[in-house]
């Protein structure tokens, strides 16, 4: 029997605020324990919950972003269950009226076709602590409780642990797009519950699903889906039956496992949160904040790759983050050949900021001075590897390219009469090799080329050279 | 445990109530409410001789809303201040009995 | 200079401004009656008289300097459940047993701000659950006008204080008539503001769609002059409602002519006692007669209002008491897992009452009974609001009784939970709509028990019911008779 699986994510984000969603301690990662904490975070007896705006902004732009209707009245909602990392045994979350429904994520498919994943709701939360183990007993720390959170929760639409995480990479490349996250995996920015099942091809109705809950990384959602879904089809194949509980993914075995604790009956009990107000968004709020949505990558990607006409290779790799794409265009408008620019982007520039851990906002040189190299090269003032030599000054210490080709005597030598000596030099001095060429070995050309480059100290006009070569031994 | 779906109206499951809201009650104490809560609840059945189909229900006893803080930096606890309550605190943690995962 | 701890407020600041006594001078003669009458009242859980001398020392020093705050120097008792900078805050609850408070409620500095002294913390039913003082955790307390009554409650410790003169005035919280009945059965001035006039913040939450914080004070004036103090819009309480605070003394005088004042027919029903009812009419009769025009009016939902009150209240406090699990603060009783310790703590420290409310309020929202008891009770919620929106289109306020009784025996209704919760008829409504009330004395019983007339006024409308109350006072003897304690 063939089967197939059905997986819905439930992606929890950190929004980027400077302060918690309901007090104004800041979201700082890495402080020492219980250092980021007030009496409203640490649910101390008569504090209270201050919705923080920004935290509303950013998960209505992610909405946007996301083709979801923004829910023109929405309100929050207490959910009440009882574990150590919850200060106040309830969380602040969102019920039946979440901020954000529907909306949806084209991913590409391994064979280029595309599909939409549905979204079900985005809504707001505050986040719980979090654990750290002794032997014999557990401490909490609250520095993370209220971080404020998205949630984004898909339809089951996702078939595989390949769509699961090409939908996490587009999710994340929008966001990061957006700037309404960091999305920094290692800080926990982006973690995900995984709900899959499987049932028989044929068959309407979904499977029993299981839940992997707090996965944070991409690789981990991969591998444990992979895993659970093999698990859960060659269970049935067997004829046994998927119970429905929670999982745990342990990654060094990995394999996904039963939770050790008690199941419990979920009963949240989930009522209006009294202590904060309903939020009502006018169409006029949302086209206000709807003005400064960005182009999102896909559409992006489209438009250069027909505006600049790039392969779409050099789109993909210059399109994954909005900075770098920004700096390509720039650069591309000012660069006689695009396709250069491109080139110069995705090899030298992010590759020698890669090595030196910076970010594109660091680099010394602006689009227009590296247009102005890319430039050099196109009309021959200097050739490839000279404006590398160009190029290293110029990350260094700045400055305009022209100069440094001036001040350093880098300029390419395009003079025929000086470049005529070089190649009369050579040829007297390579009479064999004249001999092969003449007798019809085109090998032998490069050899002489590269005789006159290294006379001329790699200056000359490799174009001319040959020219020349081929005019006198013709 | 059962769920309190299951439960015919008018009884209710105190222990199991009980332990949705973490509370280990004696048995004594368990006979001791039973009829007190299930008086009650008789008492506020009396609901239901309201037709409430089309009322908007009231969460809150005022008509605003779109109550907001901006997003800015307040002073946290000092993290002695926040841990002097403690019961039992570690490393600059709070104490639990281990969690099991 | 004796007899300064039987000040209230209004005086106390006249003299003080007049420096014809100083800020210590009243702490110390409030301290001194404390010492003297606190030990058959039992109002206070604790009073930190060092602190409360040093603060009234600082506010010497200060008018010396000049400064002239309204309330500088004058001393102020809080309700157990306010947060108070390094005082204890246990709602008398042993489950807040050693809770230290890190922080200041929002109404505390704004008397601070008002330089007040804040001076001890009074008893009040565990979480403010109960009508009677009966279910604090740790002491009972007792009616200053018959030692073998309840002072009614939640914040009876409040009104006993203010009754007994071991207080000029204190803080309570109402939140179905925590506020009024004390003060009705103590023969005190009691006023539950609109909701949203006074931030909660740093109230400990019972339920937070119905709490308010208010004065109880032995003067209508008093009660004006503190509802101005602590009322505001305030950054960490969303719900605090953000309309200029009028000055609420200037507005006191005057007679009631021109006003409509509602009496409704459904509050003078079966189990309404009948000296209550007599003072309660008399005292109608006193209104008109200053010039109101009485009018009949039909709040028809208002039997529902315990059965409202009783599954919103519970629900919210279900997840507000959820916090109570010994792992920041409070008791903490070791368990096997963090569950078991939750289990074991909360069993431990709380009392009867709180734990037959905490398994109401979980039943009321818990599968498969959401809909049939909270989104109803909801429902109905609107209904009485709608009733009360409806009859002041005909009237300014509304006269009632405060309780159906005056203040009853010790255990009388102990046994009996139902039977105390239907003692709050008069007042739920009044929190359920979100609207404003105040308890003035009316009058005694044949018992000498004092009798309270409620007077409700519109959401913001304290202002009209604290100028009806303060006429109607002015007018009547009661807010002068003290009770006599015998030790």
């Amino acid at each position: 029997m063939n089967f197939v699986a059905n997986i819905g994510l439930e992606v929890h984000v950190q929004l980027k605020t400077r302060t918690k969603i309901f007090c104004g301690c800041p979201t700082t990662f890495g402080a020492p324990p219980n250092t980021r904490v007030c009496p409203v975070c640490l649910g101390y007896p008569g504090a209270m919950p201050a919705m923080n705006s920004e935290a509303i902004r950013l998960t209505v732009f992610s909405g946007l972003m996301l083709g979801c209707k923004i829910n023109p009245y929405s309100k929050m909602d207490r959910k009440n269950y009882y574990y150590p990392d919850m200060p106040k045994n309830y969380q602040i979350s969102q019920y039946d009226q979440p901020l954000c429904l529907g909306g949806g994520i084209e991913i590409k498919l391994a064979d280029g076709s595309k599909k939409m994943i549905g979204l079900t709701r985005i809504h707001i939360e505050e986040d719980v602590g979090k654990n750290m183990h002794f032997a014999a007993s557990s401490g909490i720390d609250f520095n993370r409780a209220g971080t404020p959170l998205m949630e984004i929760v898909t339809e089951p639409d996702i078939a595989s642990a390949d769509e699961a995480l090409a939908f996490l990479e587009a999710l994340k490349e929008i966001l990061a797009y957006g700037g309404v996250s960091d999305v920094n995996l290692e800080e926990g920015n982006l973690r995900c519950d995984v709900n899959s099942s499987v049932r028989p091809v044929g068959q309407d109705k979904l499977g029993t699903k299981t839940e992997l809950k707090n996965m944070n990384t991409f690789k981990g959602v991969y591998r444990a889906l992979s895993y659970e879904i093999t698990r859960q089809i060659s269970e049935l194949e067997k004829g046994g039956r998927i119970r429905q509980e929670t999982r745990r993914w342990d990654d060094l075995a990995g394999v996904t496992l039963a939770m050790r604790s008690k199941e419990e009956a979920h009963d949240y009990r989930y009522f209006p949160e009294p202590d904060l107000l309903p939020i009502v968004l006018t169409p006029a709020q949302i086209d206000d904040w709807a003005r400064a949505l960005p182009e999102l990558p896909e559409n992006r990607r489209a438009r250069m790759m027909r505006d600049y006409g790039i392969p779409e290779y050099d789109a993909n790799v210059l399109a994954v983050d909005q900075a770098v794409a920004n700096y390509f265009e720039a650069t591309a408008k000012l660069s006689k050949s695009a396709k250069s620019a491109s080139n110069w982007i995705m090899t030298t520039v992010l590759a020698k900021l890669t090595e030196q851990h910076l970010a594109i906002g660091e680099l010394k040189i602006t689009p227009a001075q590296l247009a102005s190299l890319v430039n050099l090269v196109e009309v021959k003032i200097i050739n490839i590897s000279t404006a590398k030599e160009v190029f290293e000054i110029m990350f260094a210490q700045g400055g305009e390219p022209e100069e440094i080709v001036k001040a350093k005597g880098l300029a390419q030598v395009s003079d025929t009469g000086a470049i005529e000596k070089f190649v009369d030099e050579a040829i007297a001095a390579n009479a064999k090799t004249v001999a092969d060429y003449k007798g019809g070995k085109e090998a032998a050309l490069k050899a002489l080329i590269g005789q006159v480059m290294k006379l001329s100290k790699g200056k000359a006009n490799p174009g001319l050279v040959n020219d020349l070569l081929k005019r006198k031994l013709s | 445990m059962t769920s309190a779906e299951n439960k015919p109206s008018g009884r209710i499951d105190v222990r199991y109530v009980a332990h949705l809201a973490r509370m280990h009650l004696a048995d004594d104490e368990i006979a001791r409410l039973q009829p007190q809560l299930e008086q009650i609840v008789g008492y506020v059945r009396q609901l239901n001789e309201l037709n409430v189909e089309g009322i908007e229900p009231t969460a809150h006893a005022i008509p605003v809303q779109n109550v907001f803080r901006a997003d800015e930096v307040r002073e946290c606890l000092d993290h002695d201040a926040a841990m002097k309550n403690a019961p039992l605190a570690r490393e600059g943690q709070f104490i639990v009995p281990k969690i099991i995962e | 200079m004796a007899n300064l701890n039987q000040l209230t407020v209004a005086e106390a600041a006249e003299k003080l401004a007049k420096r014809a006594c100083s800020s210590e001078d009243i702490v110390r003669a409030v301290l001194s009656s404390i010492e003297k009458t606190d030990k058959q009242v039992g109002a206070y859980l604790t009073v930190d008289a060092e602190s409360a001398l040093a603060q009234a020392r600082a506010a010497d020093t200060a008018r010396t300097k000049g400064e002239n705050k309204p309330l500088l120097g004058v001393p102020i008792g809080m309700k157990d459940l306010l947060n108070v900078k390094r005082q204890p805050c246990t709602c008398a609850s042993k489950i807040l047993n050693g809770y230290v408070a890190p922080y200041d409620a929002t109404v505390v500095a704004k008397l601070r701000a008002a330089g007040a002294v804040l001076l001890g913390r009074l008893n009040m039913d565990e979480f403010a659950m109960g009508g009677s003082t009966e279910n604090s955790a740790y002491q009972p307390t007792r009616n200053p006008w018959d030692l073998s009554r309840v002072p009614g409650g939640s914040s009876g410790g409040s009104a006993a204080a203010v009754a007994a003169d071991e207080a000029l005035a204190t803080l309570g919280s109402d939140t179905g008539g925590s506020i009024r009945q004390p003060a009705g059965f103590c023969g005190c001035v009691g006023l539950k503001p609109t909701y949203g006039r006074v931030s909660r913040y740093g109230l400990t939450a019972f339920a937070s769609s119905l709490d308010q914080i208010g004065p109880l004070t032995k003067t209508v004036r008093d009660s004006a002059l503190l509802l101005g103090a602590i009322s505001g819009r305030d950054e960490m309480d969303s719900t605090s409602l953000d309309v200029p605070v009028p000055d609420y003394v200037a507005q006191l005088g005057g007679d009631l002519k021109g006003l409509r004042l509602g009496l409704p027919r459904e509050y003078f029903i079966e189990g309404l006692d009948a000296e209550v009812e007599q003072s309660v009419r008399v005292a109608v009769a006193k209104c008109r007669e200053l010039g109101a025009e009485i009018v009949e009016i039909s709040l028809p939902h208002s039997k529902y209002a315990v059965a409202v009150y009783y599954i919103i209240a519970t629900a919210e406090a279900s997840a507000n008491l959820a916090r109570f699990d010994g792992v920041r603060y409070g008791l903490r009783v070791d368990g096997e897992d963090p569950l078991d310790q939750y289990g074991k703590t909360r069993a431990a420290g709380f009392g009867q009452e709180v734990k037959r409310r905490i398994i109401l309020g979980t039943y009321v929202l818990s599968s498969g009974y959401h809909d049939a008891y909270y989104l109803r009770a909801q429902k109905v919620r609107t209904l009485i609001r709608r009733d009360f929106e409806a009859a002041f289109k005909q009237c300014d306020a509304i006269l009632t009784p405060v309780a159906p009784t005056a203040a009853y025996k010790f255990g009388e209704k102990l046994a009996d939970p139902l039977k105390m919760y239907l003692g709050d008829i008069f007042t739920i409504p009044v929190n359920l709509a979100g609207i404003c009330g105040v308890s003035v004395p009316c009058g005694f019983t044949s018992e000498k028990l004092p009798v309270g007339l409620q007077v409700i006024g519109p959401a913001l409308g304290e202002n009209v019911i604290l100028k009806i109350g303060h006429a109607y006072e002015q007018a009547t003897p009661w807010h002068k008779e003290k009770p006599e304690i015998s030790g």
